[in-house]
């Protein structure tokens, strides 16, 4: 069976320093090694204000780790991660069938704008400065998140 | 049964008066048709990350904006549901707010 996909944030105190947050890392990844899964994408989202307080800290260091592995990991994971003091809070989310949707809908879109420019007689793709708001692509991905909300 | 003749009984009637005036006047003030914002620009992933997605249907008080204001569709109200709630897991959005 195919590996499901999982995303794992974490919080970590603020006064966290990068040595211990890599630490944290390994540690992470040798359970997810262990277990027979992967790693595909850490990301370190840095100092953020939090929305309540945790513990008594107004603010965290997020990280976020996309993994691929089984359920069994994944249990394993949460289970060793609850018992790591350090951690203010931890979070594991299933990704791999939303993601397969949100996919689905995405490529069904497009050949169906395909098919439609197609039997208007226009060209497949839209061509630069066609039509009005045509910065809307660009604004679609850099929004995402930018970790600077204070 | 009953029920289906009631409503078309209904119907009738609101026809008739609204006989002499076009459609969608019949109310004095105007309201905007809402619209899912979700379904208007697109947006396939409803990603709990994305907190300035998510931020205008958390108003101050920290409660979910219910469709009937936000003019959402069910699917993405759904959706938005469950993004809001993991992202108060993880304190980008509050519970609530006093």
């Amino acid at each position: 069976m195919a590996d499901r996909q999982y995303e794992l944030v974490y919080i970590l105190p603020p006064d966290t320093t990068e040595q211990q947050v890599a630490d944290l890392h390994e540690q992470v990844g040798q359970v997810v090694t262990r277990l027979h899964g992967q790693m595909e994408k850490n990301e370190n989202w840095g100092r953020r204000r939090l929305a309540y307080e945790i513990g008594h800290n107004k603010e965290g260091v997020y990280v976020l780790d996309v993994i691929n592995g089984s359920g069994e990991l994944m249990k394993e994971l949460d289970r060793r991660l609850k018992v790591m003091d350090q951690m203010l809070r931890h979070m594991i989310v299933r990704v791999d069938e939303e993601k397969k949707v949100v996919d689905r809908t995405q490529t069904k879109r497009r050949t169906e704008s395909e098919r439609r420019r197609v039997k208007r007689g226009l060209p497949p793709q839209r061509q630069p400065g066609e039509g009005r708001g045509s910065s809307m692509d660009a604004e679609d991905e850099d929004d995402r998140f930018d970790g600077v909300e204070v | 049964m009953a029920f289906g003749q009631g409503r078309s009984g209904g119907r009738g009637k609101a026809s008739e008066k609204k006989g002499d005036k076009k459609d969608g006047q019949r109310r004095p003030m105007f309201r905007r048709r809402k619209v899912c914002k979700f379904c208007a620009d697109k947006i396939d992933d409803i990603n709990y990350k994305d907190v300035k997605l998510l931020g205008p249907f958390v108003p101050e008080r920290g409660k979910i904006l219910p469709r009937r204001i936000s003019g959402t569709c069910a699917m993405h109200q759904r959706k938005l549901q469950v993004a809001i709630k993991r992202a108060r897991q993880i304190a980008l959005i509050p519970y609530v707010t006093d």
